[in-house]
């Protein structure tokens, strides 16, 4: 297989507090190669956001990145002094954040902040940056793109501002988006096509997507694999189909079990009981034991890593360590 | 716009006409002109005389109209004390009120503003810190305390500066400034840096606060996450934005920095509106105090309404060209 456009080896992300240093990302690997759409689902405060900030050098101090290496096209970038990892920013990775609505600086214009982003990283004239602004405005379906980019963002609604954050991520024409719930706060309404611009436009300029959400429906259509991240863990990860239809780890069963669909009929959706237990209080051993209906003995003790399935899967989980102690246990 | 523009305007004048009637009915109790005029050995004939001569005996609104009349005429009566036209002793002590206070404004405002985007941007270094402890001495200290210690260090003990005055100062016609001479400069150093010392700690605290939290804000992580540099980032977006609300405080404090000036040209003994205001207070010099009282809300009215257009200058939300969110 290619090298992948983006690796992140091991990573350990921890916050030092007065009560002792919060581990939010333990030990998490993944790739993501060229191209391709990597969803990361997970509840609130799993570690997905903390993630993609890892990635691109951005973790609120005092947290820090406490293990691990990441690697963009085999390059370490974990380790960057601050002013090459600012060149990687924006020119090689682009970031949508959350909330359109407070993403934009106010006080400038569009054109300005698109052309000013334009230019720190690509050397290009004014008239060109501002021409290219255009362009990209256009694409991501900003009507009238020519005469609206001199107004300023609160000229815009919510899903037209996320367009131009989109544009913003995408005008250095960098290899890799990493999309932060780019739809949470917008109507549901305006969710989907804001999905479909930010695929498409990325599929057209061959950029690879990590795209960082709750939702486990816009995974389903949007990503090529998926990731399910646990307690800042990583539970499992493989094609999103094969993950959808055939959840392997008992959460991430759990998950789809939640999702309301029209083709089965539910009485209720099934939920998981309890709640993701806090960073200070993870369990031993697996970190959804307490939740877990098929937990047994050794994962109350023992941390499971990933575990190679074929096709691509990987799993922590017990249940599927064939060589493991369940066998021993029961033989 | 000018819709705006004329409102404001409006209100400007309700608040003036506010203040005339406080002004003129409070100086109407702080004491009997007539008698501090005469002194003790007057005849009640001849106070009559002068209650009379000075429209004393007038019933209030009658009284009240004449003096708005005449204020917005540019005539605040004659000076009780020294018999000369209102309006002229005024003007004649504003060059050095206003030039003390543009200074000190200025001083207050680029120290201010460079401290607090400093103690923002470095919010864990010793200097910081040592800026932060300072500016509460700045704070809590009252300005004729600050006054005199700066007297007792750079011109009594160091005697690098004069301790009182205006130096030598230029006649231009209209206006005597102190700024022309190496003496008159000289001599605002002292008074320039205890009038502003207070509004400079206030500024750079409020700057250093609202800068901490607009480096919070969304759209500044936006902007490094797009790869700006920290330049770009700090003072390109997070400055602008913080400029909003400093804008309202520093325009206000502009206005309390005249107000205020009346301690320290005390302090200075300095020849400004704010010394003859005190002078006047004892010798209930009325027609000066009220005109003073007034010139001082006018500077108020003045700024707030420069403030206010301001942010239509700085802050393209408040513009009304276009629709507001939609589309």
């Amino acid at each position: 297989m290619a090298e992948p456009l983006l690796s992140v080896r091991d990573l350990v992300v921890e916050f030092p507090t007065r009560r002792g240093t919060l581990r939010a990302i333990d030990r998490i690997s993944f790739d993501i190669r060229e191209g391709e759409v990597l969803g990361m689902v997970g509840e609130s405060g799993a570690g997905k956001s903390i993630t993609g900030n890892a990635i691109i050098g951005l973790i609120e101090p005092p947290g820090r990145i406490a293990g691990g290496e990441i690697l963009l096209k085999g390059t370490r970038i974990d380790d960057l002094p601050p002013e090459k990892m600012r060149r990687i920013r924006g020119r090689r990775i682009g970031m949508v954040f959350q909330d359109p609505l407070t993403s934009l600086n106010p006080l400038y214009t569009v054109a300005e902040q698109i052309i000013e982003t334009i230019r720190t990283h690509l050397g290009v004239s004014e008239r060109e940056a501002r021409e290219r602004a255009v362009a990209l405005l256009d694409r991501v379906g900003i009507p009238a793109a020519r005469r609206r980019i001199d107004d300023y963002p609160h000229h815009f609604s919510g899903g037209m501002r996320q367009r131009v954050v989109i544009a913003l991520a995408l005008c250095a024409e960098p290899e890799l988006v990493i999309a932060d719930e780019p739809t949470t706060a917008l109507d549901v309404s305006v969710q989907a096509q804001i999905i479909d611009v930010l695929k498409e436009i990325c599929a057209e300029r061959g950029a690879a997507v990590m795209l960082i959400t709750h939702d486990m429906g816009v995974i389903a259509e949007t990503a090529d694999r998926v990731a399910v991240l646990y307690a800042g863990r990583m539970a499992e990860i493989g094609p999103v189909r094969d993950v959808v239809q055939d959840a392997e780890h008992p959460y991430t069963r759990g998950l789809m079990g939640s999702i309301p669909t029209l083709t089965h009929a539910h009485d209720r959706l099934t939920q998981i009981p309890g709640a993701m237990p806090r960073l200070d209080n993870i369990p031993q051993g697996c970190a959804f034991n307490p939740r877990c209906p098929e937990a047994f003995d050794r994962c109350r003790v023992e941390r499971p890593d990933p575990i190679g399935r074929g096709g691509g899967r990987r799993v922590a989980c017990w249940l599927y360590d064939r060589a493991g102690v369940k066998e021993a246990g029961n033989g | 716009m000018l819709a705006y523009i004329l409102r404001r305007l409006l209100q400007s004048v309700v608040v003036m006409m506010v203040v005339a009637l406080v002004s003129f009915s409070l100086f109407r109790f702080v004491g009997d002109p007539v008698s501090t005029m005469l002194g003790q050995e007057a005849t009640v004939a001849d106070r009559e005389a002068l209650r009379e001569r000075l429209g004393l005996n007038d019933p209030f609104v009658v009284q009240f109209a004449d003096f708005v009349t005449r204020a917005v005429q540019g005539d605040f009566g004659i000076s009780y004390r020294l018999q000369q036209p209102v309006t002229d002793l005024i003007l004649s002590r504003l060059p050095a009120t206003l030039e003390l206070a543009a200074i000190s404004g200025i001083f207050a405002f680029v120290l201010g503003l460079g401290l607090g985007v400093y103690t923002a941007l470095k919010r864990r270094g010793w200097l910081s810190n040592a800026i932060m402890t300072a500016s509460l001495i700045g704070v809590s200290l009252p300005t004729f305390l600050i006054g005199v210690l700066l007297i007792w260090i750079f011109a009594v003990e160091l005697q690098w500066l004069p301790s009182f005055g205006r130096g030598e100062v230029v006649d231009l016609g209209w206006w005597r400034t102190g700024l022309l001479t190496p003496s008159g400069r000289a001599s605002l150093v002292l008074p320039a840096v205890t009038l502003g010392l207070y509004q400079m700690t206030l500024i750079m605290r409020l700057v250093r606060a609202e800068m901490l939290e607009v480096l919070r804000a969304d759209y500044i992580k936006f902007a490094r996450a797009r790869g700006l540099s920290d330049r770009a980032v700090n003072f390109g977006h997070a400055l602008k934005n913080t400029l909003v609300p400093v804008i309202t405080i520093t325009g206000l404090q502009l206005g309390s920095i005249i107000a205020f000036a009346i301690i320290t040209e005390t302090v200075f003994q300095w020849p400004g509106v704010g010394a003859l205001f005190i002078n006047s207070v004892q010798f209930v010099d009325v027609p000066v105090m009220a005109a003073y009282l007034v010139l001082i809300a006018l500077v108020f009215v003045v700024i707030n309404l420069i403030v206010d257009l301001l942010y239509y200058v700085v802050d393209p939300r408040l513009r009304a060209d276009r629709g507001a969110a939609g589309h």
